[in-house]
């Protein structure tokens, strides 16, 4: 039980705020475009740092990011009371909004990573296109773009301009998933998102969530194919893991430490929040299970378990609720900022609408279609190097 | 020092080149404007009309005459066609006992108020009713977030909604510290009071203003000096909600208890 903020003996809402208006949609938006974040951190490590041991993994987290990428855009796109006027953002953007110039950020981001892929790509669509006929051949053809030649000199080429525009991704990308979470922490309004740490925290859990997806879909690739992971790599990178969570853990607890220790209007209503309608998502959830548990098995798995399947087993348990981890914190910062009233003195209730046109069905849908495009991808482009034992 | 013949020309590649730039920047120029301008809030206009506006509109709340009676609240809706389960104005009705202060506004007080439990007027030290709308401030936060700028200030003072041009993305609706916005449940764009705009420009009084028995409601010309509203705020004694979040809110209340937020 909790008492209810400033004093108040009913919990009483404003008229207008009887509605969650931000919902499951605003989200998994954060959520789908923080996945894209495991390609920059491949990338920073295999073009920035040189570090040769995630050259096969680097174009399976790029074509990962563009299929969480592809949709990024759709939840807010299916939120719009106005979907139809969407691309006025780009013509008329308002530029004193933190919203305005996000849609030439996300989509020249994604420009960027499919020139990228496309780069990468360029000699095996050629072949390709040299290589089957009919419809195929046509299929093949547009993606060569008309060229059907392919020389060293253009290989080396392609790869110098990749590393360019890989080397342009990665301040790219940070600005991406900092500015979603400038997004909410320019809300003076809202005393649960207005923080200047916003933008760093949504930053680095952007980076949690994108590798934890990558080693979840390595791991189940490889199972399903049955060619043995590399587990040294997937040390390497449940190591950043752990290290990028324990920063971004400490970035959300240092924002509810400031918030208490300042005892100010905030955590008058903060206080009642966290221990009221969000005690079980977020006290529980996010801050205790799925922050606390994982961090003890990802330090147990990179410095005790091994370079074995122990280790793959507990590197994957961790990352699945480090991914679990940052959808719970989507979930308690988006909705549980629009929980407290307006009227300061009263907590609105959540409901969970499952078909309408923000519900769970329309989330799993958005969730799940990356997934079923990585699959359809796969069938046609080589993404892994070919393993001597691969069985697929 | 010599001057070769491409420096001197009017004609020459240098000048041409610095031409060309500066019809590039020049046109960005122009672009950035319209962007930021056109659509973004009117700014390019208001600059100039800023000064030249007949009238500058102020909204002042009498806390002390209001009687919660919610014709305001019927008015506004009647006037406005406001959709069920959201409202444009709200009256809401304090109770302060020694064990913490008791607050409701059912159906935004449209109904009227059901009379008080015996334990509340037990315990009451006090009650009145406080009318609610969009302040429409001065640095209006909904204003500023608007991703594409339908939602702009006019330079008579209203804060207005282009329905035709709303994304209905409600971030305006979160940026509001009143909670005076919602999503129209019908149109699907942003909402809210709008001081009946609609009558105002035909010389008219907003509805609410004109349905309050008491006139705990006043709606005015702050350029006509010799206005209720001026003479008001001449006196100094109002205060506005929510100081701290810097809006600069254009209804002022007289007589608001410190219990209200």
């Amino acid at each position: 039980m909790y008492d209810l903020p400033h004093n108040a003996l009913v919990n009483f809402i404003l008229p207008n705020n009887e509605e969650v208006w931000w919902s499951l949609m605003i989200v998994i938006y954060p959520f789908l475009t923080g996945l894209i974040a495991g390609a920059f951190v491949v990338s920073a490590l295999y073009h920035v740092l040189h570090l040769k041991q995630f050259k096969p993994v680097a174009n399976f987290a790029l074509i990962a990011a563009f299929c969480f990428g592809l949709f990024a855009g759709m939840p807010l796109l299916n939120h719009l009371g106005q979907p139809q006027r969407a691309l006025q953002i780009f013509g008329t953007p308002h530029l004193t909004s933190a919203m305005s110039v996000f849609g030439y950020v996300y989509s020249g981001y994604m420009l960027l990573l499919t020139t990228e892929i496309w780069l990468i790509y360029r000699k095996f669509f050629i072949q390709k296109a040299n290589e089957t006929t009919g419809i195929q051949r046509r299929i093949w053809y547009v993606l060569t773009l008309g060229v059907t030649t392919y020389h060293p000199e253009s290989a080396q080429l392609d790869r110098r301009l990749a590393r360019i525009l890989a080397g342009i991704g990665i301040p790219w990308a940070v600005l991406l998933h900092g500015y979603v979470g400038f997004v909410f922490g320019s809300v003076k309004a809202i005393s649960w998102w207005a923080t200047a740490l916003q933008p760093i925290i949504f930053l680095s859990s952007a980076i949690v969530s994108g590798i934890a997806i990558l080693i979840l879909m390595y791991t189940f690739i490889h199972w399903r194919r049955r060619v043995s992971p590399d587990y040294t790599m997937i040390k390497k990178l449940a190591i950043i893991l752990w290290a990028s969570f324990l920063f971004d853990w400490g970035l959300e607890m240092l924002e509810l430490v400031h918030i208490w220790y300042q005892d100010s209007h905030e955590w008058a209503v903060v206080m009642p929040l966290i221990l009221g309608p969000l005690y079980g998502s977020y006290v529980w959830g996010q801050i205790i299970w799925l922050s606390a548990v994982p961090v003890f098995l990802l330090g147990y798995a990179v410095l005790y378990a091994g370079n074995g399947r122990g280790m793959l087993f507990l590197v994957n348990v961790g990352s699945f609720m480090l991914l679990s981890q940052v959808l719970f914190m989507r979930f308690n910062v988006v909705i549980g900022g629009q929980l407290i009233s307006k009227s300061a003195r009263g907590f609105v209730d959540f409901h969970w609408d499952i078909f309408g046109k923000e519900g769970v069905l329309a989330a799993v849908i958005l969730l799940t279609a990356p997934f079923i495009t990585y699959y359809v991808l796969s069938r046609f482009l080589p993404i892994f190097p070919k393993a001597e034992n691969d069985q697929s | 020092m010599k001057k070769t013949n491409s420096d001197s020309s009017p004609l020459g590649s240098k000048s041409r080149r610095v031409f060309l730039k500066q019809i590039v920047s020049g046109t960005a120029t122009t672009l950035m404007i319209y962007a930021s301008g056109a659509r973004g809030g009117h700014k390019i206009a208001r600059m100039w009309k800023q000064k030249s506006t007949k009238h500058h509109w102020a909204y002042i709340i009498d806390v002390g005459k209001c009687i919660g009676w919610g014709g305001c609240v019927r008015a506004c809706r009647q006037e406005n066609d406001v959709p069920e389960g959201v409202t444009r104005t709200w009256v809401e009705r304090y109770v302060v006992t020694e064990d913490g202060v008791y607050v409701d506004s059912p159906k935004g007080g449209a109904e009227g108020f059901e009379p008080l439990s015996e334990d509340l007027k037990e315990k009451a030290i006090k009650s009145f009713f406080v009318p609610k709308m969009c302040n429409h401030c001065e640095n209006p936060p909904c204003v500023q977030v608007c991703p594409v700028g339908a939602t702009y200030k006019s330079p008579e003072g209203f804060v207005l909604v282009d329905n035709d041009y709303c994304l209905g993305c409600a971030y305006c609706v979160q940026a509001c510290p009143y909670g005076a916005r919602f999503i129209n449940p019908e149109k699907h764009v942003s909402d809210k009071c709008t001081w009946c705009h609609h009558r105002v420009k035909n010389g008219r009084q907003p509805a609410c203003v004109e349905a309050c028995p008491t006139s705990a409601r006043i709606f005015g010309d702050l350029k006509d000096p010799e206005s209720e509203v001026s003479h008001i705020l001449q006196e100094g004694i109002w205060t506005v909600l929510r100081p701290s979040m810097h809006t600069g809110p254009s209804c002022f209340y007289i007589g608001l208890p410190r219990e209200v937020i």
